[in-house]
């Protein structure tokens, strides 16, 4: 990363009474810079201090420009998020600006274009502060597999932030920034959000556009947001969604106001539990605290009702053929022809084509990806087809039937985000299958195409656990409401790692 | 032993939409490289297709006028292969589900008219175009994301002139469509073949072999008679044939072995993610039944019943659109279309084929109202026959009439009897001895001596009158 030019943002920095404006939600950012006591450039150069300071701790962000952060501050338009800094994790397109996937296969990559989120929340003002770390292409739960090396998890920087959007979670967690960008495939934006302690919101397939969002596994992939809080969830939810004419997965559904349905009334409502999340080798620690969230919820007058998703067990077996099966396909265009990383080919002559494909694609990519690649393209292969992909096809449909029959009892269904806490750097890197069980709660809900939220709800051994609420298609409104009424109960949400 | 042959063809034909198949570049022809791109066709990453309406609809009305049955579902799978001419290294296509399947073409043998079933029709987009240099390899992607329809038959084509048959066919009712250019030489149609040969009688069907790059349909029409009798040199000779893909070689007139059945292609293919399926919507196929125009057979057909064409006539006529277009325009105009359609298929397809000119320029450079006006000249005896045929090149690409071309060049036919007599006076005092080799019977030595008149008048003497005038003449000297 370039050294950063910290004596053009001095000059903005400001003493505040009573809080740095790091430590504000974006609500509190919103409401000063409407009082007029505050400007996007002040805002834009007290973050430059606070990331430049401490990024290489972390190794949160990696594209990182201060002087075109504070260029951006200067012309930010004035909508919603005015000023409002906003960390992009680094597989989304963002116009001119470096963005690789963490991998080296796509070093030197500036789109010409922007994704539509990024367009969206540019038009709303939004700050974008830069790119963040994440597992490579996505393919991870730790976010240690990118070409830029690990991140490490604010709350203890010898655990694994989560993955693969582990360098958003992070980054909203050492408060980096009030508000991140992720994606999440099967768990990358709600398991990170757990192992950090922040608010992660996976919206319903379809809600936000994914022109731009580089493609792990499209018929999985969705764009969300981290925030420290279900209020700042809503704020940026309500810059993001909508129908766009350039996905045609994109839902023609329309848009509710997030923000104002947050103080809608919960009573009545009646969440599902379903004994497929609670197995056995849930850390008992974990359970305890979702069980006492749950508690909490109850106190405020929903229902608790057991109910059954018996085809959970298949989730993982099912994600990890249809995942992998797509992205060998969406990988196979980075091949060295056109954009990123170019192998020289030293091959005989008349086999230097393929040879520069092989160099490039056995340079560019790292482990995991090759694993995923040589997967996927073994599922699809023909003779394999019928008995991988399309079997795998059948029992995602099952899964999905599973939800339909449950929100027919409940409005929506709790779970813990993930069976464990922060596990450490390292500690599963050699033993994939360990790492993809770590999603065996989220992937159901990609799998399904659901809405799902993770919302902080208590601390094991000093690390942060997570609360998950899965809910019908669109009904984001409804998750974001009820971990609003939960947050206004408790105050896990509040709580910021010793170190940031 | 005799061997039957069997030919299946796959045509791929280029949809003239405004814009691409999945994003909004344009789709001209012949652009400077890489002039016509963006992100989406060039396969960016985290760029998505969106379908082109426009493409789906010209799908649906080439389908439906070659009698298939449109899929109730419209989805598209991924084909994978590494080529730079591939930005993304597959290509969106369809793979289970076409577009419509179960469709035909009749074609005319010498003994039979005969079916070819078309097992489907389905959509997908072009790739690009690699430019070798002797410093490097180049890839234009002007040509990335066109719409395509691939067009397959089924093994139902018996000789190498019945897939000639075919493909004129074929050319003919999607040119009535409006729908592509049909160029195979600017690529805008493309045709591989697959061909077999079993003994006659056995049911199996023998090995194929794939022929492709064949640039017109007489180089397919070269290539399957060669392959053909390759095929029936080594089975005729007790050898086995292996199943190939075989690239045709237009300066040799041979095909040659471009890869063996161990080196194909696993395509993997696999439903297309980000473009979700849906249900052709039943006014959809309606309004493209309800748009689609007159079809080559039905014009033949009307063309003999409406203006009382020989079926010789209406099939070459009919047989492209611009013509048989032209050919109606004149027809309304003059009475006699037998011999419009003389005039069509002699001195003005011999015209356009001699200037290359295509057919559909003819309203242009042509007028109808010139063509009838030169036929009612004849008729009316301004001009022989003879002389209109003279008249026609000159009226090509002219703003001039025919009858200020007459009058410039003096064309008017004499029907003067005083000033034919005169003439025929001449003639007949020069040439004394073959009036009398005449008279002793030799009947030749008559039209000598009309030649000879015409000589003198340079053509333009009435032919009926000089005739009479000259029997008289030649009668009232005895």
């Amino acid at each position: 990363m370039r050294r950063p030019a910290i004596t053009d943002s001095f000059k903005y920095l400001k003493l505040f009474k009573h809080m740095p404006i790091t430590d504000c939600s974006a609500y509190e950012i919103r409401q000063k810079i409407t009082a007029g006591e505050l400007s996007a450039p002040e805002i834009a150069a007290a973050y430059i201090r606070k990331i430049t300071a401490a990024n290489q701790r972390f190794n949160i962000f990696v594209h990182f420009e201060p002087e075109e952060i504070m260029n951006r501050a200067r012309r930010a338009s004035h909508g919603p998020l005015h000023g409002i800094p906003l960390a992009v994790k680094d597989n989304l397109c963002v116009r001119g600006e470096p963005t690789t996937c963490a991998s080296r296969i796509l070093s030197g990559f500036r789109p010409p274009y922007n994704s539509t989120v990024i367009d969206r929340l540019e038009q709303a003002g939004a700050l974008l502060l830069g790119k963040t770390n994440m597992d490579e292409f996505a393919f991870g739960s730790s976010c240690e597999t990118s070409c830029y090396g690990p991140t490490a998890n604010p709350w203890d920087r010898r655990c694994a932030p989560g993955g693969s959007s582990g360098g958003s979670a992070a980054a909203v967690a050492a408060r980096f920034c009030p508000l991140a960008l992720g994606s999440d495939t099967g768990g990358s934006i709600r398991q990170p959000a757990s192992f950090c302690g922040v608010t992660g919101f996976k919206p319903t397939y379809g809600r936000i556009s994914r022109y731009g969002l580089i493609a792990f596994a499209s018929s999985l992939d969705q764009i969300g947001p981290f925030a420290r809080d279900v209020r700042d969830t809503a704020l940026l939810m309500n810059a993001m969604c909508g129908y766009d004419p350039a996905d045609s997965t994109c839902a023609q559904q329309p848009v509710p106001d997030y923000l104002s349905g947050l103080d809608k009334d919960i009573r009545g409502l009646r969440i599902g539990i379903p004994r497929e999340y609670f197995p056995p080798q849930l850390d008992p620690e974990v359970n305890a605290l979702v069980r006492a969230a749950l508690a909490v919820l109850e106190q405020q007058g929903v229902e608790l009702i057991d109910i059954r998703l018996p085809h959970t067990e298949y989730a993982v077996a099912v994600y990890y053929i249809i995942a992998p099966s797509e992205a060998s396909s969406n990988l196979a265009r980075f091949d060295g022809v056109q954009y990123g990383l170019r192998a020289a080919a030293h091959g005989v002559s008349g086999q230097s084509l393929l040879d520069m494909y092989e160099q490039t694609r056995a340079q560019g990519f790292g482990c995991e990806a090759k694993r995923r690649i040589i997967l996927g393209t073994y599922a699809l292969s023909s003779g394999y087809y019928d008995a991988y992909y399309l079997k795998a096809l059948k029992v995602r449909s099952l899964i999905s039937r599973d939800f339909e029959q449950a929100f027919a009892h409940c409005d929506c269904i709790a779970t813990p985000t993930s069976p464990t806490t922060a596990f450490r750097l390292g500690e599963r890197l050699n033993d994939p299958l360990a790492m993809y069980l770590s999603d065996v709660f989220t992937i159901s809900a990609n799998l399904a195409g659901l809405p799902a939220l993770s919302l902080p709800c208590g601390f094991s051994r000093a690390l942060p656990a997570g609360l998950q609420l899965l809910g019908k298609p669109f009904a984001e409104e409804l998750l974001l409401r009820i971990g609003h009424h939960y947050q206004q109960q408790t105050s896990w949400h509040t709580q910021s790692p010793p170190e940031a | 032993m005799s061997y039957e042959t069997i030919i299946g063809l796959e045509v791929h034909v280029q949809l003239k939409t405004a814009s691409k198949a999945f994003c909004g570049c344009g789709t001209e022809f012949g652009l400077a490289p890489n002039t016509q791109v963006c992100p989406v066709c060039l396969g960016f990453p985290g760029t998505l297709p969106v379908l082109n309406r426009q493409f789906l609809n010209y799908g649906l009305r080439v389908a439906l006028a070659l009698n298939c049955q449109p899929a109730a579902f419209l989805k598209f799978d991924r084909k994978h292969y590494f080529y730079p001419d591939l930005p993304k290294n597959y290509q969106i296509s369809q793979y289970d589900q076409p577009l419509a399947a179960n469709g035909w073409i009749d074609i005319d043998t010498p003994q039979e008219r005969k079916r070819i079933r078309i097992k489907r029709v389905h959509m997908e987009e072009d790739a690009g175009k690699l430019i070798h240099t002797a410093a490097a390899t180049l890839v234009d992607y002007n040509r990335c994301g066109m719409p395509l329809l691939e067009i397959v038959s089924e093994p139902d084509i018996a000789s190498a002139q019945q897939a000639y048959d075919y493909l004129v066919k074929l050319k003919a009712i999607i040119a009535y469509l409006d729908v592509s250019d049909c160029d195979m030489e600017k690529g805008s149609l493309r045709c591989d073949a697959n061909i077999s040969l079993r003994p006659c009688g056995q049911q199996r069907l023998g090995v194929k072999t794939e022929v492709k790059n064949m640039n017109s349909f007489k180089g397919v029409r070269d290539a399957l008679n060669y392959e053909a009798g390759r095929q029936e040199d080594i089975l005729g000779a007790g050898g086995a044939i292996e199943q190939q893909t075989r690239l045709w070689n237009e300066t040799q007139q041979k095909t040659i072995l471009m890869r063996s059945k161990e080196e194909a292609h696993d395509y993997r293919y696999f439903p297309e993610p980000d473009l979700v399926p849906f249900t052709i919507a039943p006014q959809t196929i309606a309004a493209a039944q309800a748009t689609l125009p007159e079809l080559p057979e039905a014009k033949k057909e009307r063309l003999m019943n409406q203006f009382g064409l020989p079926a010789y006539d209406a099939d070459v006529i009919s047989s492209d659109k611009h013509l048989a277009l032209f050919f109606e325009e004149t027809a309304k105009g003059y009475p006699v279309p037998k011999t419009v359609s003389n005039w069509l298929m002699g001195d003005i397809m011999s015209y356009c084929n001699e200037h290359r000119l295509d057919f559909a320029q003819l309203p242009e450079v042509l007028p109808a109202r010139n063509l009838i006006d030169l036929l009612q000249r004849i008729d009316q005896g301004t001009i022989s026959g003879k002389i209109a045929k003279t008249i026609l090149p000159e009226l090509f690409g002219s703003d001039k009439t025919v009858d200020r071309i007459i009058a410039e060049k003096n064309l008017c036919q004499i029907s003067d009897t005083a000033e034919l007599n005169e003439v025929i006076r001449t003639v007949l005092r020069e040439n004394a001895g073959v009036v009398t080799e005449f008279k002793s019977g030799k009947e030749k030595s008559f039209m000598f001596l009309v030649g000879q008149i015409m000589k003198k008048t340079r053509g333009k003497a009435n032919p009926q009158l000089i005739t009479t005038l000259l029997r008289e003449r030649i009668n009232s000297e005895t």
